[in-house]
């Protein structure tokens, strides 16, 4: 099966089409089941009652907007090797739904912090370098789009792209390194998770639900992405519904 | 090599000499940033000795960014930086002789001054020590990471903002680094660490922006 024909934006356009309504379906299946364990399964908290169920949205958000700086990063990287502009668009297609899941991460972080800690935001690694994404994010749109031409715009923003993937790792690991407020990590790789198993499977499955609903948003998005770049080719022309 | 490297230093540091009210604009500007302060704050000794590790490094930062666009964009409209892409030596090396004559030129007034203006602000003599080491060892990452962001930027609209929305996110940890330096040793504890890290933040964008400014300047240029 040769897969590299999907490279193309006319063989990838229909792929995507079809792709989309599944992506969505998955969605909504997993947030249904992230949202009734963690109302209604998931234990109440022992120190922070019924307040700490923000946990369900903050955490799957602050992860899906550092995974997604580096799916982005990773499309913009091969895009500029091998001078492919479907993965510049899809680099182009992720970064907004990037910078919305920062911008949640933030937010629900700031309402979880004023009950908890008592402050809307403090200055700590975690949470600075959290803004930093969101920063680079709105940086590598703003480049993208003050360029006009566009293959120069995808390798600008591709360049801008990896430099600032050094900032994903330093996020991660802010609360290992320094001492910081927001609290350590719960959950790793090398040992058993220190929470509830109900509350870590409600996590778990809104983190699967936000990661296909970025699948379905991005696919769609770079549909619109290679409409608007591709108009002038045959195969946009003879689209059903595409105004010549 | 050398040669060539030497001559685009002595051509850029010649350029900026022929017109000095661009240099002389970026050190006025620190001086008008750190001057402000003070006036919008109110003169209390104690709480201007507090907020000036941050002012004076913020007032430092910006006065950097506000000169990073002349580093490419005279030569880039009259094509002297398309004779810079095609010269047979490595571009990342050659483009780090423009970022030192643009270092000399911008971010060495900044940190010969710094001493004056924290007297302003009440700085302890020990301070003020800290001060000059710590904008010493961070101003060349400004310069280095700031190079990136004007090779990216060139010949766009409105780059002069879109390099500061560029550049920004990277010079934090810069900017966290050294005003936690001066801070530390305000209250009495070792500027060590923070000095440390600053002059690995440096090092570190050595070797790697002139890289990443070089491949910036290709896209830009092509």
């Amino acid at each position: 099966m040769n897969w590299f024909k999907y490279s193309s934006p006319q063989t990838f356009y229909p792929l995507a089409g079809r792709m989309i309504p599944w992506f969505a379906g998955l969605a909504t299946l997993f947030a249904l089941a992230g949202l009734y364990v963690s109302f209604a399964i998931a234990p109440t908290d022992f120190q922070q009652g019924e307040a700490y169920r923000i946990i369900f949205v903050h955490v799957p958000a602050a992860w899906m907007s550092m995974f997604i700086y580096i799916v982005m990063a990773g499309w913009a990287g091969l895009g500029l090797a091998l001078n492919a502009r479907l993965s510049a668009m899809m680099a182009q297609a992720l970064a907004p739904t990037g910078a919305i899941f920062t911008l949640l991460a933030l937010v629900t972080g700031s309402l979880w912090g004023k009950p908890m800690w008592g402050a809307w935001w403090v200055w700590d690694a975690r949470l600075t370098s959290e803004l930093i994404l969101l920063f680079l994010y709105i940086g590598f749109m703003a480049l993208q789009s003050s360029i006009d031409d566009p293959r120069r715009a995808d390798r600008a923003g591709a360049l801008l792209a990896l430099v600032g993937v050094v900032n994903v790792p330093i996020i991660y690991f802010s609360v290992k390194w320094w001492n910081t407020l927001h609290q350590g990590s719960t959950i790793n790789m090398g040992a058993a998770p220190k929470m509830v198993a109900t509350m870590l499977i409600g996590m778990l499955f809104l983190a699967l639900a936000f990661w296909m609903y970025t699948i379905a948003v991005s696919l769609m998005r770079v549909r619109c992405i290679m409409l608007e770049r591709e108009r002038h080719a045959e195969w946009v022309q003879a689209l059903s519904g595409v105004k010549s | 090599m050398s040669q060539a490297w030497l001559t685009i230093l002595q051509r850029d540091l010649l350029l900026a000499f022929r017109r000095r009210s661009d240099v002389a604009t970026t050190v006025f500007f620190f001086l008008m940033v750190a001057s402000l302060f003070p006036l919008g704050i109110g003169p209390e000794a104690s709480v201007l000795s507090n907020i000036a590790p941050g002012v004076l490094w913020v007032a430092a930062l910006l006065a950097g960014m506000i000169s990073l666009t002349r580093m490419f964009a005279a030569d880039f409209t009259d094509g002297s930086l398309e004779q810079l892409l095609l010269a047979p030596q490595p571009l990342a090396v050659l483009v780090l002789a423009k970022i030192l004559a643009h270092w000399l030129v911008c971010g060495l007034p900044v940190v010969l001054l710094a001493p004056f203006i924290g007297l302003q602000y009440a700085l302890p003599s020990e301070a003020l020590w800290v001060l000059v080491w710590s904008l010493l060892l961070g101003t060349p990452a400004l310069s280095l990471i700031g190079a990136i962001g004007a090779a990216l930027t060139l010949g766009v609209r409105g780059s002069g903002l879109l390099v500061a929305l560029l550049v920004l996110p990277l010079y934090i940890p810069v900017l966290i680094f050294g005003a936690g330096a001066v801070a530390a040793s305000q209250h009495g504890m070792s500027a060590q660490a923070h000095l440390s890290l600053l002059a690995a933040c440096s090092l570190l964008s050595l070797v790697l922006a002139p890289l990443a400014t070089a491949a910036a300047l290709r896209i830009s240029v092509e």
